[in-house]
């Protein structure tokens, strides 16, 4: 679908470039002339938010790295003086803090969107698996980040996930003195976790660009799942899908922006304003929201080997969706079962994401585990199998044809 | 042999140098990972941490005290008759990591237990005289330890570990 680039070097300049670097009109085939289904709604919006977010997290913490110091004993205090004394310090950070929220909202929105729409069915199979990459390396940074205030929940939250890795038969103890450098997490932990947190944004711009790439080949899925047939199905990137990103990026940025200036600590625990205290643990350790489903899972398991493979299978299976959905249809609006059984995941995932900031007590320990078990079956076993008994709507011939069969409906009702 | 058609089916010296190229390079790479992955690996000066000494003369029965060894939290333990009697009374087969009281403390220093106070589930550290055996309770995934430290309900695996503590008096023990 790459589209065909109707660029031609107009000024004397530019056919000069283009016979030595033909990136103008690299950039017009991808984002200017490419072809866009006409159909598609608010959900793929998503992609140019988290573009947005990424360069919002790098401009905030390479500022915010101009003041922090990543030293146990210093750690904390400078990030109340970046609150109190640098100029604008507290906007930086809370637009930090809070970005990396954003981050994973629209992240989460993104993935379900794929899962819903069957995004990842083939030929996107490579753009879902690098897609499951940046979710990975996010993941990494989001985690690393938030140990570098070192407040109560930074230091436990630190010492709980790398202590992960010693459920590890035989060389598990290893790997975690390894991972701290020491004997817990200290010093050394924070300052290869700040290197790290720096790092790895980059790397995630890195697999963004092969993503777009990946992207590129294949071309947008929609939401009717039917590929482009004709031009008559889609329409030039710019200025449709450009306004459209623009528009929704800035909608997202208000909502943003009400966390930043009316509610900054909303999403943050109290406990990570009390500087850390390797002799003392909180009461309650929760993770960030974003990790909490899978938390939920860790905790359900009643043995620390278990819990940790079952914590990480929840993720590295979404690997495996691409070939564990046995159908060919790919949008849930002609799958009248998948579709129920997709609304039923999204229930059960904020119902995990509920769980894991409870107390480990009573019924909550039961219900952890039925939905940490519906949410391994919906994959491994609800998924094949729906392809194979369900019977799907008739798909529409074409993405044109599907939008005038609606909008002529609407005129009639 | 010294003509010039090359036999691409028999080995050749040729293939054996490129194989041998290629070795040279993965074992030098190897060797210069290493440096690269144990630099990361506790140095010289969080090795130097390595014991301590303890005044325990003061801990009256009962009591638990905390002392900071290897930035960890080691707990000091004096424990009352009657918590001895029960860990005692326990059945090693009812025990998730088996070990008897007796092993787990010094000859004629039994009512001392000395153990690291980093629960061996995900490294939290357990609050002192609760739980159902009143011995520890971690509050982050529930694990329940008995009065000997030794693991009976919950996520942990293995008991508190006991330090390597010798007594250098009656008075004083030195951890590590
Ligand atoms: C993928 C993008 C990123 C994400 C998801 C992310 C996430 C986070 C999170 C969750 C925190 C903790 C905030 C708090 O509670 O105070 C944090 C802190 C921090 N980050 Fe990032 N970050 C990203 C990119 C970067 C980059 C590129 C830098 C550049 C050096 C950076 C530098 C910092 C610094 C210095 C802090 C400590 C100050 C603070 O706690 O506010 N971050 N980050
Ligand atoms: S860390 Fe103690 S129960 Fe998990």
């Amino acid at each position: 679908m790459q589209g065909h680039s109707t660029y031609t070097p107009g000024t004397a300049f530019e056919r000069w470039l283009d016979r030595r670097l033909p990136i103008v009109g690299l950039v017009h085939s991808s984002f200017v002339s490419f072809p866009t289904p006409k159909n598609l709604n608010y959900f793929w919006t998503f992609g140019a938010i988290l573009s947005a977010m990424l360069v919002w997290q790098i401009l905030t913490g390479i500022m915010l790295a101009m003041h922090y110091t990543p030293n146990d004993a210093l750690a904390f205090a400078s990030v109340e003086h970046i609150m109190r004394d640098v100029n604008y310090g507290w906007l930086l950070r809370y637009g930090h803090a809070n970005g990396a929220s954003m981050f994973f909202i629209a992240v989460y929105v993104h993935m379900f969107r794929g899962l819903y729409y069957g995004s990842y069915k083939e030929p996107r199979e490579v753009l879902w698996l690098l897609g499951m990459i940046i979710f990975l390396l996010m993941m990494a940074t989001g985690f690393m980040g938030y140990v570098l205030p070192w407040g109560q929940m930074s230091f436990w939250g630190a010492t709980v996930i790398t202590s992960l890795f010693g459920a590890i038969p035989v060389v598990g103890q290893s790997i975690v003195t390894w991972l701290w450098g020491g004997f817990s997490v200290g010093d050394p932990t924070l300052n290869r976790f700040f290197s790290l947190h720096y790092l790895l944004p980059f790397m995630i711009a890195g697999v963004v660009v092969l993503h777009v790439w990946a992207l590129h080949v294949v071309g947008q899925n929609n939401p009717t799942g039917v590929e482009p047939k004709s031009t008559e199905d889609t329409v030039p990137f710019t200025p449709y899908a450009t306004l459209k990103d623009i528009f929704a990026t800035s909608v997202f940025f208000v909502f943003f922006a009400w966390f930043i200036f009316y509610i900054p600590n909303y999403l943050g625990d109290p406990d990570n304003y009390v500087e850390a205290n390797r002799l003392a643990t909180p009461a309650h350790i929760v993770p960030e929201w974003y990790f909490l489903p899978f938390y939920a899972i860790l905790r359900s398991i009643p043995d620390k080997l278990g819990g940790v493979i079952c914590m990480f299978g929840a993720i590295v299976m979404l690997f495996a969706v691409p070939w564990l959905d046995t159908s060919k249809v790919r949008s849930a609006n002609y799958r009248p079962l998948y579709r129920w059984f997709f609304w039923i995941l999204v229930i059960v995932a904020i119902g995990l994401g509920w769980l894991g900031a409870q107390e480990p007590k009573d019924w909550y320990v039961f219900i952890s585990r039925l939905l940490t078990a519906y949410y391994f079956i919906h994959f491994l076993v609800i998924l094949p199998l729906l392809g194979l008994i369900e019977t799907p709507k008739p798909l529409p011939p074409s993405i044109s044809e599907a939008v005038l069969a609606k909008t002529g409906q609407q005129a009639h009702a | 042999m010294a003509t010039s058609t090359p036999d691409l089916a028999d080995p050749s010296r040729r293939d054996f140098l490129y194989i041998a190229t290629g070795a040279v390079g993965v074992v030098g790479a190897g060797a210069l990972a290493w440096p690269f992955i144990d630099q990361m690996n506790p140095d010289a000066s969080a090795l130097a941490l390595s014991s301590i000494e303890v005044d325990i003369s003061a801990i009256q029965p009962g009591q638990i005290v905390t002392v900071q060894w290897r930035g960890k939290p080691v707990f000091i333990r004096n424990r009352t008759d009657k918590e001895m009697q029960d860990v005692k009374a326990v059945p090693l087969g009812d025990l998730k990591d088996p070990q008897a009281d007796a092993a787990r403390v010094k000859k004629g220093h039994e009512n001392l237990l000395i153990v690291v106070g980093v629960c061996t589930h995900l490294g939290c550290i357990p609050l002192g005289h609760q739980g159902e055996y009143e011995g520890w309770f971690c509050p982050c995934h529930g694990s329940v330890y008995d009065p000997s430290g030794r693991i009976r309900k919950g996520p942990a695996p293995l008991n508190l570990e006991v330090p390597a503590y010798s007594f250098l008096s009656e008075k004083v023990v030195k951890i590590g």
